[in-house]
C-alpha cells in the first residue's frame, strides 16, 4: 500500500533535501558522488535543494545527536506535506559505532520517522540509488530475516537398556544420532 | 583566447565521451575485496562467540537458551562491514559477501539468527572446559530429565543464580 502510495505522490521529479546531524561526512560524499556525471541522478529528476521548504525528501545521515535533535526535528517539519525520509549509513540507521557515546541520542528515527533504510558505512552510490529504486517501487527490496537451526529437538536420549552382547562385542541398536 | 579555451574544453569534453553508468539496468562489478553484508554459516559455527566479542559496534548478540542451545543474532542495524568477525572466526563461518542493496523500509530484515547447538558430554554435560573439574561437579541442579518428552536439557548457569539448589545430582559409574 504504502508502495502505491508513494508511486503516486512521488512518481514526478524528487527533490531532495540532505540533513547531516553528526556523521563524519562520509555518506555526504557518496550522497554527492550520486549527483556527479558517474550516477547521474538528474536523469531520474532527483535534484538536490539548499531548503527542506522546497524537498520532498530528506536524506538524514549520520545519528541523531544531542545538539542536533532539536535542528533535525524544525527541518523534518518545515518540509511540506507528503515527505519521505531515508536514513543513509549505519549511524543513521542505528546509531553507528559510537551509539553508546554520551553526546549520540541513537538513531534518527528516534527524532523523525524513517520509511527507508540503506545501511552501509558508507552505502555505495549504486546502494542509495537501489534504495530510491525500491521507495519509487521500480525494484523489489531483496533482504529479508534469516534464521538457520543446526538441529532439531527433542534430541533422543542415550539409552542404556538398548545395549545387549552379541559374540565378543557389545551393540547399541538404536542408530540415532544424538 | 577566450575562444581557444573554449574549443579546448569542447574538446576535453568530447574526448572523455559518455561517463555515465547505467546503473539501474545493469551492475557494475563491485571490486574484488569488496566488503558487503556478512553472511553466517550455521553448518560450519561452532558458537565461540568470538566474533560477538570483537564487533565494534556490539551488533552480534549471544543468548543461552539451555546449556545444549546458544541463540546468535546478527541484528545488521548498526553494522559497519569492517569484517573483524570475518577475520576472528575460527571456523571461517562468516564471509563478507558482495551484497550492497540492502536497502529497506523494514530495519528487522536484515537481521541474522543462528540458533547453534553446542554438543556436550553426555557424562558431565559440559562444552568447555572449566578451570576446575571438582568445582563443577559439586554444582548442584546441573541436570535435568525430561521424561515426557524422552531427553534431557542441561540448564545454563544464568539460571541457576536465583534457584534454590536442588538434590545432589548423583553420576553413575561404570
Amino acid at each position: 500500500m504504502l508502495k502505491n502510495l508513494c508511486q503516486k505522490m512521488f512518481g514526478r521529479s524528487l527533490w531532495v533535501y540532505h540533513a547531516n546531524s553528526g556523521g563524519c561526512n562520509g555518506c555526504d560524499i557518496e550522497v554527492l558522488n550520486v549527483l556527479t556525471p558517474y550516477y547521474d541522478v538528474e536523469r531520474f529528476g532527483i535534484k538536490l535543494v539548499g531548503s527542506p521548504r522546497h524537498a520532498d525528501v530528506m536524506l538524514c545521515q549520520g545519528p541523531a545527536m544531542r545538539a542536533t535533535a532539536t535542528a533535525l526535528r524544525r527541518a523534518y517539519e518545515a518540509m511540506p506535506s507528503p515527505k519521505l525520509v531515508f536514513a543513509i549509513g549505519s549511524c543513521a540507521c542505528g546509531g553507528g559505532i559510537w551509539h553508546d557515546s554520551y553526546s549520540v541520542l541513537g538513531p534518527v528515527e528516534k527524532v523523525v520517522p524513517v520509511n527507508y533504510y540503506i545501511p552501509g558505512c558508507p552505502p555505495r552510490p549504486e546502494a542509495i540509488i537501489y534504495g530510491v529504486a525500491v521507495a519509487l517501487g521500480i525494484v523489489d527490496k531483496k533482504t529479508a530475516p534469516v534464521e538457520f537451526k543446526q538441529a532439531e529437538f527433542p534430541i533422543p536420549r542415550y539409552h542404556p537398556d538398548e545395549l545387549h552382547r552379541e559374540k565378543d562385542m557389545i551393540v547399541y541398536e538404536r542408530q540415532e544420532k544424538v | 583566447m577566450s575562444l581557444f579555451s573554449k574549443i579546448e574544453e569542447t574538446l576535453v569534453c568530447l574526448k572523455a565521451g559518455r561517463v555515465t553508468l547505467p546503473y539501474p539496468a545493469e551492475a557494475r562489478p563491485v571490486p574484488e575485496k569488496f566488503r558487503g553484508r556478512p553472511i553466517f554459516d550455521a553448518s560450519k559455527c561452532i558458537g565461540c562467540a568470538g566474533c560477538a566479542n570483537n564487533c565494534p559496534s556490539r551488533e552480534i548478540l549471544v543468548f543461552d537458551v539451555c546449556q545444549e542451545i546458544r541463540i546468535l543474532k546478527y541484528l545488521g542495524r548498526r553494522c559497519t562491514y569492517c569484517g573483524r568477525c570475518a577475520d576472528v572466526c575460527p571456523e571461517k563461518a562468516i564471509t563478507m559477501s558482495h551484497e550492497f542493496e540492502n536497502a529497506t523500509n523494514n530495519i528487522g530484515d536484515l537481521q541474522q539468527k543462528l540458533e547453534i547447538f553446542m554438543s556436550t558430554c553426555q557424562r558431565c554435560g559440559r562444552c568447555f572446559d572449566e578451570p576446575s573439574v571438582m568445582e563443577k561437579l559439586k554444582m548442584t541442579g546441573y541436570r535435568f530429565d525430561e521424561l515426557e518428552n524422552d531427553r534431557w536439557v542441561f540448564r545454563s548457569r544464568a539460571y541457576l543464580e536465583n534457584e534454590p539448589p536442588e538434590g545432589d545430582i548423583k553420576i553413575e559409574l561404570d
